[in-house]
């Protein structure tokens, strides 16, 4: 059973509690991206075909592999949470690990990326080369797309990291039969963050990958 | 107005026996302590160093211009000190002071919870808040930063040889502090009341932090994100604001103001919420309109976040853009409006006794009128021309933000003060303080107004000899203000020690915090309280209470 901290009056209300404060949360995180994105969004319609040109050097196929393998990793999320709300510890288990896996690999997937743009000298910064096309393209702007398209990835893969430490903890805590049907908030905490993080990466596909293709 | 037990008659004779103060003395008690009353005083602690720090800065540029050649220090030094007095001021005093100080204190007690939704993550943001503190305080004493607090690009991205990294890691972090604060004051009033206690039997103090708090969780992590941006500019040297390298400084300043402007409502609401309580009590009256003031407060928080360009009229924005921004600038002013009529139709016939917290609520009451009528004539766009950038605009945002959020803050130091402490300070001293606050504030910031309609633009080291006689006059005022603030420091420290104790409820106010003994004990409750009434029954309170005030 799970533990009554001192501050609450009983279970229900520290369930509850937990779980609307990652609602709130989640509304905080909103704003974050929020921020980046509205940039973005504004130098893109500034500079629309630098930020085009920039576009087509992203790896599309790695990209879409990715956004596949992120959106089972939600997938995996749900159903754990779906098996320990029935009971079935096991299960749990096994789709905690199976998220974990997925996690990793995309953000493998994504340091590939990484290394890929870094090796065509796509990192911005002193060691950038672009040699553009059409003399309509400044390079700067191209560059500024970089920029972003690294901050905004970067900061994802930043939750992704945060939120595959939170599962690794749950994953052991659920090892050691910690949750049951009655109690297993952290687990509907954490999946509503991890389908967060899932959802900015539904956004940042399209903005960064495919627009403009 | 609940089932609780009287005093004991044990705690009369002997006072509190068992109290969060008293619950330990070691440093690791008060350092790790999730009580959220301890952290209060941990909040209250910091906020008076920060205050200080800020003042400081304030007196010294205050002093260099007495004469219009300037007296003291080098120009170079002078923007740095106006910057340091606006960044920690604004950042680690203003913003902090009511809800991380009073909000912390109070929220759990009013609605008759044991602690806040989440008391680990409380204490963390007070860590969080240190750590910024401690960046900006290296920053702006160590070097200095000399971009005005505004930060605006590219100035401070590409050019300014200052501290502005250190500075802007400082607000960054102390940003994730100001989150959790507002995302605790959120969660806690939702889900933590005590049975019985509706959203509308909820004391008027609660609406408003509830409000800041949505400004807290939403306005913050835009400003963060825009300094992380400027960071990442500075650095990289890649165009993001910077104008030459393709970038739009207007970006900067609009995502700076979507959260620097609601960051004012962040000061004055809680304000607000204080001055409601101080009103309601020393009327001896329920107060007027409790519907009206607790949505006029939602309605503050909501259209706040709509109205940001207004600092940007001459910046060369779209004009239909400043059109609009200066037409909901004015529907603003309407539930702030709201609070200072159904204020004063409380005070109309009420029995109202002038104690000190009844001083600051009155002065709060006239100042931020001034302050918020001069920002309707900012809010025109054709006026706001004529003075952008000049000592009007100085004085009107001085006229909300000490005259309104400090006059509050300080307000509700002195109405709680018997609460946190269990001591009652000297009324004599106080209310001499108050006057002197009141007196230097309007002397300080009344000739900046003037000055500013007469064209003395702001942030000048130097300015015309004509502009003296004013500039003595805000000074000398100044001089005042600062003795005025000196005072309750010297006499609050006093009454720790020898002031008389107060019993669990010296005024006598209504609210649940008044039924705990005085200070509360650590676990706020003995029984949960049941609320059966509304807020401000002060119509119900016995005949022999309603004139104890």
């Amino acid at each position: 059973m799970a533990q009554l901290e001192m501050s609450f009056e009983n279970i229900e209300q520290q369930q509850a509690t937990s779980r609307f404060g990652m609602w709130v949360f989640l509304a905080t995180e909103m704003l974050f991206f929020g921020a980046l994105l509205l940039g973005y969004c504004i130098y893109r319609i500034e500079y629309p075909n630098a930020f085009a040109a920039g576009s087509e050097h992203l790896n599309l196929k790695l990209g879409t592999i990715n956004t596949a393998i992120l959106l089972s990793s939600s997938l995996t999320v749900a159903l754990g949470l779906r098996a320990i709300q029935l009971g079935r510890t096991r299960s749990l288990v096994y789709f905690l690990a199976a998220t974990i896996l997925l996690g990793s690999v995309f953000l493998g997937v994504k340091g590939t990326e990484y290394f890929l743009e870094y090796k065509d000298g796509f990192v911005p910064g002193a060691s950038f080369v672009y040699s553009s096309p059409s003399p309509g393209i400044d390079p700067h702007h191209v560059e500024m797309f970089f920029l972003f398209y690294f901050i905004l990835t970067s900061v994802h893969a930043l939750h992704m990291a945060i939120g595959l430490g939170v599962f690794s903890v749950l994953l052991v805590r659920s090892c050691r039969h910690r949750y049951s049907a009655q109690d297993h908030e952290a687990i509907e905490c954490a999946g509503l963050y991890w389908h967060f993080v899932d959802i900015v990466w539904i956004f940042l596909y399209p903005l960064l990958y495919l627009m403009g293709r | 107005m609940s089932t609780l037990a009287p005093a004991p008659e044990a705690e009369k004779r002997h006072g509190p026996n068992r109290n969060y103060l008293n619950a330990g003395y070691t440093v690791r008690s008060w350092l790790l302590s999730t009580d959220h009353k301890r952290v209060a005083i941990l909040y209250l602690v910091a906020v008076t160093l920060f205050f200080f720090v800020g003042g400081a800065a304030a007196v010294l540029f205050r002093i260099h211009l007495l004469t219009p050649g300037g007296l003291l220090v080098q120009p170079e030094t002078y923007n740095k000190l106006f910057t340091a007095h606006g960044l920690v001021m604004v950042f680690f005093f203003l913003i902090p002071s009511i809800p991380a100080v009073l909000g912390n204190f109070l929220v759990p007690l009013m609605i008759g919870a044991k602690d806040m939704a989440f008391p680990r993550l409380n204490l963390a943001s007070w860590y969080i808040f240190m750590a910024g503190g401690t960046l900006m305080i290296f920053a702006t004493v160590f070097g200095g930063v000399d971009t005005g607090w505004t930060f605006y690009t590219p100035y401070s991205s590409m050019f300014s040889n200052s501290n502005v990294m250190l500075a802007a890691l400082g607000v960054f972090v102390a940003g994730f502090s100001s989150i959790l604060t507002g995302l605790n004051f959120v969660v806690t009033i939702h889900k933590m009341r005590a049975p019985g206690l509706t959203w509308f039997r909820l004391p008027l103090f609660i609406w408003a932090i509830y409000a800041t708090g949505i400004i807290m969780l939403l306005g913050t992590p835009v400003l963060t994100m825009a300094l992380a941006l400027v960071g990442i500019e500075r650095i990289l040297r890649i165009g993001i604001f910077d104008p030459a390298l393709g970038g739009d400084p207007l970006l900067f300043q609009h995502l700076f103001w979507f959260y620097s402007h609601p960051a004012v409502y962040i000061m004055v609401l809680p304000s607000m919420g204080v001055v409601t309580e101080i009103v309601a009590c020393f009327c001896r009256k329920r107060i007027f309109g409790y519907g009206f003031i607790a949505v006029s407060s939602l309605a503050i928080a909501s259209v706040g976040f709509l109205v940001w360009g207004h600092h940007m009229f001459v910046s060369g924005q779209s004009m239909y853009g400043g059109m609009v921004f200066s037409f909901l600038s004015f529907l603003v002013a309407i539930p702030s409006a709201i609070k200072v009529f159904n204020w004063t139709a409380t005070l109309h016939r009420g029995s109202v006794s002038l104690r000190t917290p009844m001083l600051y609520a009155l002065g709060f009451i006239g100042l931020f009128t001034m302050g918020g009528c001069t920002g309707l004539m900012l809010a025109a766009m054709g006026v706001d021309i004529h003075v952008t950038g000049t000592y009007f605009v100085v004085a009107h945002f001085h006229y909300i933000m000490v005259g309104g959020a400090v006059m509050g803050y300080l307000g509700g130091i002195h109405f709680w003060w018997p609460k946190m402490t269990g001591r009652l300070y000297s009324e004599r001293w106080s209310v001499l303080s108050a006057i002197l606050i009141f007196i230097g504030f309007n002397l300080t910031f009344f000739p900046q107004f003037v000055l500013g309609y007469l064209g003395m633009p702001r942030r000048y080291y130097a300015y015309p000899e004509q502009f003296q006689v004013l500039n003595v006059l805000s000074s000398a005022g100044a001089s005042i203000l600062g003795g005025g603030y000196l005072l309750p420091f010297s006499y609050l420290l006093w009454s720790l020690k020898y002031g008389p104790r107060a019993g669990r409820n010296p005024w006598p106010a209504t609210g649940l915090e008044w039924k705990t003994q005085s200070p509360p004990e650590t676990e706020n409750f003995v029984v949960t309280p049941v609320v059966d009434e509304e807020a401000y029954a002060y119509h119900l309170l016995k005949e022999s209470e309603l004139g104890t005030a």
